[in-house]
């Protein structure tokens, strides 16, 4: 059997540390698997506190002129959804799943670096609580998760919000890029023998991609966010137009991470779909290698499409269809992704288990939103409809359609694994099924709305009789998309304590997490089976028909040829 | 009041290559989305469990069938770019080689927290959150903005463009046919970002003029005591500060309202205009619009109406 290759002191550690117990256990942890469930948890809760806010707003849309919430309290909400959802649920909680996930995938005894992995953890915690103490300090951010200069500046935000909100963002980062550096350290030096780089799971594949796109990416946030403090802090003037700066500067900067971002919030979600699509259809991924290609195209391809946020700034017809041909061509690998998802349950026998579900929903709702996001490619209709509930109907089901939906399917997937018990299978109906009525309710009627020519980011709106019926609808979707996350939060409280005992593999899984105990030892594994393809379990149960063998046939013929 | 601020209706030329163009993609956009519904749901119908015993054919790829779904939708796009760039010159056309060397605007909209301020600079006037045009001829609109950056957007007459500090930004603008066109703010901008709406009325050449004529020309003094003591009233508080009345104040943080009684809204589209929604709205801001800096004059009941009369007289 394979070594275990991981440094010795690390080892001691942790094992002495497995054995602490109640808070003071998890607060001292620096084991993936306590730091990965409290990244989980915590970017859940945070994803209910976003999700009232998110109730706030629909419920003052409910009718026109509603006075339910003053503007500017509107406006903070608003601004706090985006921010919330964004840096404190989708990043975390796609990082929790990669740090738990990746050492167990990969045949590792823990991240390579477990102190600073639980310091990305806190310090993430801190900047997130220290962002909704702005509450308490009586001015939360107001001017959108976005900040636009000058809006965002001295003279129009001049209560403390915005130094909050740069601040923590800074300080959220710190955590983000550790714990991505934390994972490319992983995978490039704690592999086990065997594993070479064409046999990752795609999981681990996508993740190691993502981090390379936050280390990337932050630099360009905090460079926006510093240069805001500046300017507000220290009188500086890189955005006013008074003294020789430029608002649209901020714009490049911020977007310049604003984008690549948008793709850091759904890589690793590809990646558990690329995961569980296949076990579920009882099929090896269809086309590995472009799966995995794909990503690096689109990783490398987010990186110089930013301004299509911009084509209402007045860029110039050049600059606009430059950027225009490079957010189209993103959408080529990531239509091979969806092509190849489908071409893997093809021929397949689909276990249509609540975690496919999920993962089918998502195959759905991620196609519509990656269609709507191609509509603004087209430069015209994105100088329609952009800054319009079009845009926010498309993110969501980007955001919501495409990375809650994967994660869904990731947490029914793994959460045998992680707590040992399987989450209920009937009320997981329940919660899909709720889910994409409540989703579709909402933001389905948003694309019209936008298009009808209502303005995103307004606390109310004119009696416009289109708009109050799509509005109302929109309202009741939110309320059947709250009940649906109850549903959750209970089938999670319930099934952690009484749901059926899950076992070591429960869904005859391939990768090397499903072989080892649920939830695994401190140590993860005692023996680590061999690795000779990217499904080492498939080959273990197989012994008939190996991935591997396969592989080596084929290249035989081929050279026989 | 009813105006149309819907994307998929064209009043413009600028705004037919746009529409042509959204219809295009959106119909190709429903294709795909069709052909994926339709494959997933295809495959999860045939590829239940339990047709066939056992673990299915593993089937490792195509490389032949993954290069078709790749050139295929980069061939459409490719397609789809050459639209774009098409429907781009002709909804936007480029303002500098249109008619030589950078030709002066005919209109200037800036944008404030939160209304409209529209300047003709050769008619040499002023309005607010209305904007009249001629119907039919194209005309140059210069965008800017005050303060923060604000957006201008009229849906059916063409593209938005950002109103900028610092950076003012220039598109032609047109409407076909003479009529009443909403359009907002689409930029946020703060705390009243919701009430920052536009109005655009598009008359015959001939109404445009009488229309100019009227704006050039200062409302006639007030005649009847009331209104009288009224204009003492405007004069005498802070209303000049901020507001323009040629003849009377030059203020220029606020709408000018020189002719603010033959405006149809207030407030940027929150209220109609007429007496009672005016003395509703000067007696107590906040109540209408909190957060635009409108200030409360805490005036009098009577002197309040007076005032009322007085603007009234504004036409």
């Amino acid at each position: 059997m394979s070594e275990v290759r991981v440094a010795l002191p690390t080892i001691r550690k942790l094992e002495e540390i497995g054995k602490r117990t109640g808070i003071f256990g998890w607060v001292s942890s620096v084991d993936h698997k306590q730091v990965g469930i409290l990244y989980i948890l915590t970017a859940l809760g945070w994803f209910c506190i976003g999700g009232i806010e998110a109730a706030l707003m629909r419920t003052q849309l409910i009718v026109p002129e509603n006075r339910f919430l003053e503007p500017y309290t509107y406006n903070e909400i608003f601004t706090m959804h985006g921010t919330t959802m964004i840096f404190l649920v989708i990043v975390p909680v796609l990082l929790g799943f990669s740090v738990y996930m990746v050492p167990l995938m990969i045949g590792a005894r823990d991240v390579a670096f477990p102190r600073l992995n639980a310091f990305g953890y806190w310090i993430y915690s801190f900047g997130a609580l220290l962002l909704y103490f702005s509450f308490f300090a009586h001015d939360a951010p107001a001017a959108g998760w976005f900040a636009y200069t000058p809006l965002s500046e001295k003279p129009y935000s001049n209560l403390q919000g915005m130094d909050f909100w740069a601040i923590c963002l800074v300080i959220i980062g710190i955590g983000t890029t550790a714990t991505a550096l934390n994972i490319i350290a992983t995978v490039a030096t704690l592999r086990v023998k065997g594993m070479s780089i064409r046999h990752l799971p795609l999981f681990v594949w996508m993740t190691l991609v993502n981090s390379f796109v936050i280390l990337g990416a932050m630099p360009a946030l905090n460079a926006a966010c510093i240069m805001l403090l500046v300017d507000r802090q220290l009188y500086g003037h890189f955005f006013n137009a008074n003294g020789g700066g430029s608002p649209v500067f901020y714009q490049h900067v911020f977007w310049n991470f604003g984008h690549p971002e948008v793709y850091l919030m759904i890589i690793p979600a590809w990646g558990m779909i690329s995961e569980l699509i296949p076990v579920f259809s009882r099929k090896v991924i269809y086309g590995y290698a472009v799966v995995a290609t794909s990503t690096v195209a689109i990783a490398l391809l987010s990186f110089s499409v930013w301004a299509h946020h911009m084509f209402a700034v007045g860029l110039g017809h050049t600059l606009d269809s430059i950027f225009a041909a490079a957010s189209m061509l993103i959408a080529v690998p990531t239509g091979v992704k969806i092509f190849n998802w489908i071409a893997t349950m093809w021929g397949g026998s689909i276990r249509f288990t609540t975690s496919m579900w999920f993962a089918i929903g998502f195959l759905l709702m991620f196609t519509i939103g990656g269609l709507s996001g191609v509509t603004f490619a087209v430069v015209p209709i994105d100088w329609q409809v952009t800054d319009t509930y079009y845009v926010v109907a498309h993110f969501h089901y980007v955001l919501f359609g495409g990375t809650a939906l994967a994660v869904l399917a990731g947490a029914y997937y793994w959460f045998p694994k992680i707590t040992g018990r399987m989450l209920s299978e009937p009320l997981g109906k329940w919660h899909f099924w709720l889910t994409l009525l409540g989703f579709n309710l909402t933001f389905m009627v948003q694309h019209s709305l936008g298009i009808l020519g209502m303005p995103r980011r307004v606390y109310t709106y004119p009696n416009i009789p289109e708009w109050n019926e799509l509005n109302l609808i929109s309202t009741i979707g939110t309320y059947i998309l709250g009940i649906s996350v109850l549903i959750f939060l209970w089938n999670i409280i319930y099934s952690a304590r009484r749901g059926k005992i899950a076992g070591n593999d429960p869904w005859d899984g391939w990768t090397l997490e499903w072989a080892t105990t649920s939830p695994p030892p401190v140590h993860n594994f005692d023996d680590v089976p061999p690795v000779k393809s990217a499904r080492p379990l498939w080959d273990l149960k197989h012994p008939e028909d190996p991935d591997w063998l396969r592989k080596s046939k084929k290249a035989r013929a081929k050279k026989g040829r | 009041m009813r105006q149309v601020t819907s994307a998929l209706e064209s009043h413009s030329p600028l705004q037919h290559g746009i529409l042509h163009v959204t219809i295009v993609t959106l119909v190709i956009m429903f294709l795909i989305m069709v052909l994926v519904f339709v494959l997933l749901v295809a495959a999860s119908l045939r590829y239940r469990q339990g047709r066939r015993p056992g673990e299915p054919d593993q089937n490792f790829g195509n490389t032949k069938l993954e290069l078709a779904w790749t050139a295929l939708p980069l061939l459409l796009l490719v397609c789809l770019f050459i639209l774009t760039v098409i429907a781009m010159r002709e909804s936007d056309p480029p303002v500098a080689s249109a008619s030589g060397a950078d030709p002066p605007p005919d209109i200037v909209a800036v944008g404030h927290q939160f209304w409209w301020e529209f300047r003709y600079p050769a008619e040499g006037f002023v309005t607010a959150n209305e904007m009249h045009i001629p119907a039919g001829r194209r005309l140059l609109l210069r965008i800017e903005g005050f303060d923060v950056i604000h957006d201008f957007w009229v849906p059916v007459l063409g593209r938005k463009m950002d109103a900028i500090p610092g950076q003012p930004n220039e598109m032609f603008f047109e409407a076909s046919e003479p009529g009443e066109y909403g359009g907002t703010c689409a930029e946020f901008c703060g705390a009243e970002h919701a009430w920052m709406r536009i109005l655009v009325i598009a008359q015959a050449e001939n109404d445009f003029q009488l229309w100019i004529r009227q704006q050039q020309s200062l409302p006639p003094a007030p005649s009847e005591p009331e209104a009288e003591r009224g204009a003492q009233i405007f004069r005498t508080t802070s209303c000049g500060v901020c507001h323009a009345v040629n003849g009377v104040s030059s203020g220029r943080l606020g709408p000018d309202l020189t002719h603010v009684a033959s405006r149809q809204t207030l407030a940027a589209g929150r209220l109609v205009n007429n007496p009672v929604n005016l003395e509703a709205w000067i007696a107590d801001p906040d109540k209408y619009k909190p957060g635009s800096f409108m200030p409360n004059a805490a005036l009098s009941e009577p002197d309040l109406s007076a005032l009322v009369r007085y603007l009234e007289t504004l036409r």
